[in-house]
C-alpha cells in the first residue's frame, strides 16, 4: 500500500508505533490484506494509478482515542480520511480523495447514546448503522420511528455527513437537514460540540439545534474540518397508520399538473414521499415495438407514448403516496388528494396499495411492501444490480450521476432529453441509462434527483473507463444548464465543486480560505468536497 | 496421554462447535440474512436479493438459501466475506472480525457431510 505523502519510511513506521500504542494493536490495520478492504469497491478507477488507496487503517473506540489519531497524525504531518461505516458505495464508498490516507474507521464507536420518544430524537456514535437504530428502538418498544435510506447497513451519521437522504416525511428524509448538534475532533485535536451541546450545564442538545451565533455544523459535512464523534438526529413519533396509495396518469405531458398537485400536498405537510415511477421503463425491455418508440428521436413530443398507453391501458406515470397519521385523517387527506388529482388530470387513476396500522407484528413487517417508506431498514435495493432471471450478467456496482432537477414536470421533460441525448452521443448505452421513462426522485426535499447509475467493473478496465469519461461529460452537460450535483466520490469531486462558478468560484475560495487557517497541514481529509489546504492546491 | 487428549478433543469438539455455530448463526441473522435470507424484496421481487441471485446463478442445482447449503467451505464463506462479489462489498474486520467470521463459517458448513470415521481414526 503507499505511503502517506512526503513521510520517510522511518517516519512512518515511527508514526505507526505510537498509533498503536494510542488504539491498541488489534486495532490498527497495516498488512494489505486488510487495508484492501478499504478500497472503494464500487471503484470506476479499480487497480488503476488514479484509484485512491489507503496507506492503512486505524479504528479508535472513543473521542479520546480519535482525539491521540488526530494529534499523531497532526505531529508527523499525515492525512486522515473518517468514514462512519464506510459503506457510500455508488458515492466513493470507503476512499479517500488522497492516496496514502490513513482510512480512521469509526465503526468500532457504535454505542447509541440516548433515545428520546417523547422529545424525538437520538444520539449516536459513527458506528450506530439504521439496522444498530433499528433494532435498539424494537427491542425497548420505544414510541418512535427512524428514517431510513435504501441500505440499512449505512451510518445514521456517515450518511448524514454526505447529505445522504431517505424515504419518510420531508423533514426528517434530509438525513442533514435533521441532525442536531455535533461533537467533533478539530484538525488540532480539540473537541468542539454544536448547537446546545457547545454549553455545558444544557440538555437540550438534541432538541434546539443552533444555540448561539453561526451554525457552523454545515462546515463538517462533504469536507475535511473535523471528525464526528457524536451526532444527535430529529426522529418522527411513531403514526398510527400508513396509507400508500397510487395515481396513474395516462398521457406524458400529464407530469406537469402531477408535480404541481404534489408538490401543494407536499409542502403543506399533507404527504410524505412522492414515489415517481413510469411502468413504460419495465416494460420497454419486454416489448420491443415500446423501446423502439423510446428510442426514436421523435419520442420528446410525446404523441407515440400516448398512443402506446391508451392502446395497452398502460400509465405513463405513476405517482405514490405516503400518508401518515391517524386512521381517519389520513382517509380524508387521501379523499382531498383524489379531489385534487382528478381535477388537474382528466383521466387519471387511482389504486390503493397497502394499509397499515402500528405497531406491527414481525410478520406483518416482513410482508410490508415497501420497507423504506415505513422506516424499517433492509438490503432490498440490492436487488437494482444483483445477478438475477433477467440480470443474468451483473456489474460489479455502479457510480451515481445525481443531478439537482427544478420539482416541476416541464424541468424533468426538459433535463431528460438532455441527458438522453447527451448519453447517446456520448455512446453511452444500457439499461439505466437516460430515457423518456427516467423518473425523478424526490429523496431530498424540495428538488428533484435525476439520477443515473453507470456500470463499474472489477475485471474490466474498458466498463470504467467508459462510465468514467461518461460522468466527466454528464457533470459538465449538466452544469452547463445549471443541473448541479448534489454528492459524488472523490474521484469526481474537484471536477463537481468547480461547477459551482458563481463569481469566480467564490464557494471553493472561501472553503479554502478556512481550510488554510483551521487545518493549513491538510490533516482532516484534504480535498474532500472540493477543495484542498494551500500547500496541496494544485495552482501552489 | 494421547489418548486422554484425543478423548478430550472428542468429548468437547461437538459443544465447541455448537457454540461457534449458534454466534455464527447470530452472525449471518445480522449481516447476512437481509440479502442471503428467505422472505420476500421489495415490490415486486419474491425473494431477497443474494438469494435473487443465486437461484438464478445455480439454477435450482443447489439451494439459493446460504443456511440450506451443504457445500460451504469455512474456506469459501471467508473468501466470499472478504472479498464480496457482484454488488456484495466486502466487510472489514471492524464489522465481522476474524473470529465471528471462523463461526460464521462453523454455521454455514455445519449441515456439510462429516468426513469419514477412518479419516479421524489416521490423524489420532
Ligand atoms: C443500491 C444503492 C442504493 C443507495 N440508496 C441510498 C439512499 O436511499 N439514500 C442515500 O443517502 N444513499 C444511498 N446510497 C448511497 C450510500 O450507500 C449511502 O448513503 C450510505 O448510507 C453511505 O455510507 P455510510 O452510511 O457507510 O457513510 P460513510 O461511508 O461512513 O460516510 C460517508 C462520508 O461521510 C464522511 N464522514 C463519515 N463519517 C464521518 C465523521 N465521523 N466525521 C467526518 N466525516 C465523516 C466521509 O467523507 C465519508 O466518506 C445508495 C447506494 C447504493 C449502492
Amino acid at each position: 500500500m503507499p505511503l502517506p505523502p512526503h513521510l520517510s519510511p522511518q517516519l512512518w513506521q515511527e508514526a505507526l508505533t505510537q498509533l498503536r500504542a494510542a488504539v491498541g494493536p488489534d486495532a490498527l490495520f497495516t498488512a494489505d490484506d486488510d487495508v484492501t478492504l478499504y478500497r472503494d469497491a464500487y471503484s470506476p478507477v479499480w487497480g488503476e494509478a488514479e484509484e485512491r488507496q489507503a496507506s492503512a487503517a486505524i479504528a479508535p473506540n472513543s473521542t479520546e482515542q480519535v482525539q491521540a489519531v488526530v494529534r499523531i497524525a497532526n505531529h508527523f504531518g499525515i492525512p486522515l480520511f473518517p468514514i462512519a461505516t464506510g459503506r457510500n458505495l455508488g458515492y466513493g464508498g470507503s476512499a479517500s480523495n488522497l492516496s496514502g490516507s490513513v482510512i480512521v474507521d469509526l465503526k468500532r464507536m457504535n454505542r447509541i447514546i440516548e433515545v428520546d420518544d417523547k422529545r424525538h430524537f437520538a444520539i449516536v456514535e459513527p458506528g450506530v448503522s439504521y439496522f444498530d437504530l433499528y433494532r435498539y428502538i424494537q427491542e425497548r418498544g420505544l414510541d418512535v420511528w427512524i428514517d431510513v435510506p435504501d441500505p440499512g447497513w449505512g451510518s445514521v451519521m456517515g450518511n448524514a455527513l454526505d447529505h445522504g437522504v431517505g424515504h419518510t416525511w420531508s423533514s426528517y428524509r434530509d438525513h442533514f437537514g435533521s441532525h442536531c448538534g455535533l461533537e467533533v475532533v478539530l484538525p488540532d485535536g480539540e473537541v468542539m460540540r454544536t448547537g446546545m451541546g457547545a454549553m455545558t450545564s444544557a440538555k437540550t442538545s438534541g432538541d434546539f439545534r443552533y444555540g448561539f451565533g453561526p451554525y457552523v455544523d454545515g462546515l463538517f459535512a462533504q469536507a475535511g474540518f473535523g471528525i464526528v464523534t457524536r451526532m444527535g438526529i430529529h426522529l418522527m413519533p411513531r403514526p398510527e397508520c400508513f396509507l400508500h396509495r397510487r395515481v396513474l396518469a395516462y398521457r406524458r405531458q400529464d407530469i406537469v399538473p402531477l408535480v404541481e398537485v404534489a408538490n401543494k400536498l407536499e409542502d403543506a405537510g399533507l404527504i410524505g414521499m412522492p414515489l415517481y415511477e413510469s411502468p413504460m421503463f419495465g416494460a420497454q425491455f419486454a416489448d420491443k415495438a415500446l423501446r423502439d418508440i423510446a428510442t426514436a428521436p421523435d419520442v420528446w413530443n410525446g404523441n407515440a407514448i400516448d398512443r402506446y398507453a391508451a392502446e395497452k391501458a398502460m400509465p405513463v406515470w405513476q405517482l405514490g403516496l405516503s400518508f401518515y397519521g391517524p386512521a381517519e385523517v389520513v382517509e380524508a387527506i387521501w379523499r382531498h388528494a383524489q379531489a385534487q388529482f382528478a381535477k388537474a388530470i382528466p383521466g387519471a387513476r387511482f389504486e390503493t396499495i397497502e394499509t397499515l396500522h402500528f405497531p406491527l407484528s414481525p410478520q406483518a413487517e416482513e410482508a410490508a411492501l415497501h420497507k423504506v417508506l415505513i422506516g424499517v431498514p433492509n438490503l432490498n435495493i440490492f436487488a437494482i444490480g444483483a445477478r438475477s432471471a433477467t440480470n443474468p450478467e451483473p456489474a460489479d456496482g455502479h457510480l451515481l450521476f445525481s443531478p439537482m432537477v427544478a420539482r416541476s414536470g416541464e424541468e424533468v421533460m426538459k433535463a431528460q432529453r438532455l441527458f438522453t441525448e447527451g448519453m447517446r452521443e456520448m455512446g453511452a448505452d444500457f439499461p439505466m441509462a437516460y430515457g423518456p421513462f427516467t423518473a425523478p426522485f424526490t429523496w431530498m426535499p424540495r428538488i428533484f434527483a435525476l439520477t443515473a447509475g453507470l456500470p463499474v467493473s472489477r475485471s474490466d478496465p474498458k466498463v470504467n473507463q467508459r462510465s468514467r469519461e461518461t460522468m466527466r461529460r454528464l457533470i459538465e452537460l449538466g452544469a452547463r444548464h445549471g443541473y448541479g450535483e448534489y454528492r459524488t466520490p472523490p474521484l469526481f469531486q474537484d471536477q463537481v465543486m468547480a461547477t459551482y462558478d458563481f463569481n469566480g468560484n467564490a464557494l471553493r475560495r472561501f472553503c479554502e480560505t478556512l481550510k488554510d487557517a483551521v487545518d493549513p497541514k491538510g490533516i482532516i481529509a484534504p480535498g474532500r468536497g472540493g477543495f484542498w489546504p494551500r500547500a496541496m492546491r494544485k495552482e501552489a | 496421554m494421547r489418548w486422554l487428549l484425543l478423548a478430550a478433543i472428542l468429548w468437547t469438539s461437538p459443544a465447541m462447535a455448537t457454540d461457534a455455530a449458534s454466534q455464527g448463526q447470530a452472525i449471518f441473522a445480522r449481516n447476512c440474512a437481509p440479502c442471503h435470507g428467505p422472505g420476500i424484496g421489495n415490490p415486486g421481487a419474491s425473494q431477497k436479493p443474494g438469494t435473487a441471485a443465486l437461484a438464478a446463478k445455480y439454477g435450482g442445482i443447489l439451494p439459493a438459501l446460504l443456511e440450506e447449503r451443504r457445500d460451504l467451505t469455512p474456506e469459501l464463506v471467508a473468501f466470499f466475506v472478504r472479498n464480496g462479489a457482484t454488488v456484495m462489498a466486502p466487510y472489514r474486520k471492524t464489522e465481522i472480525s476474524d473470529a465471528e467470521l471462523a463461526a460464521l463459517g462453523t454455521y454455514l458448513s455445519r449441515n456439510n457431510p462429516k468426513p469419514s470415521g477412518r479419516k479421524i481414526r489416521k490423524t489420532s
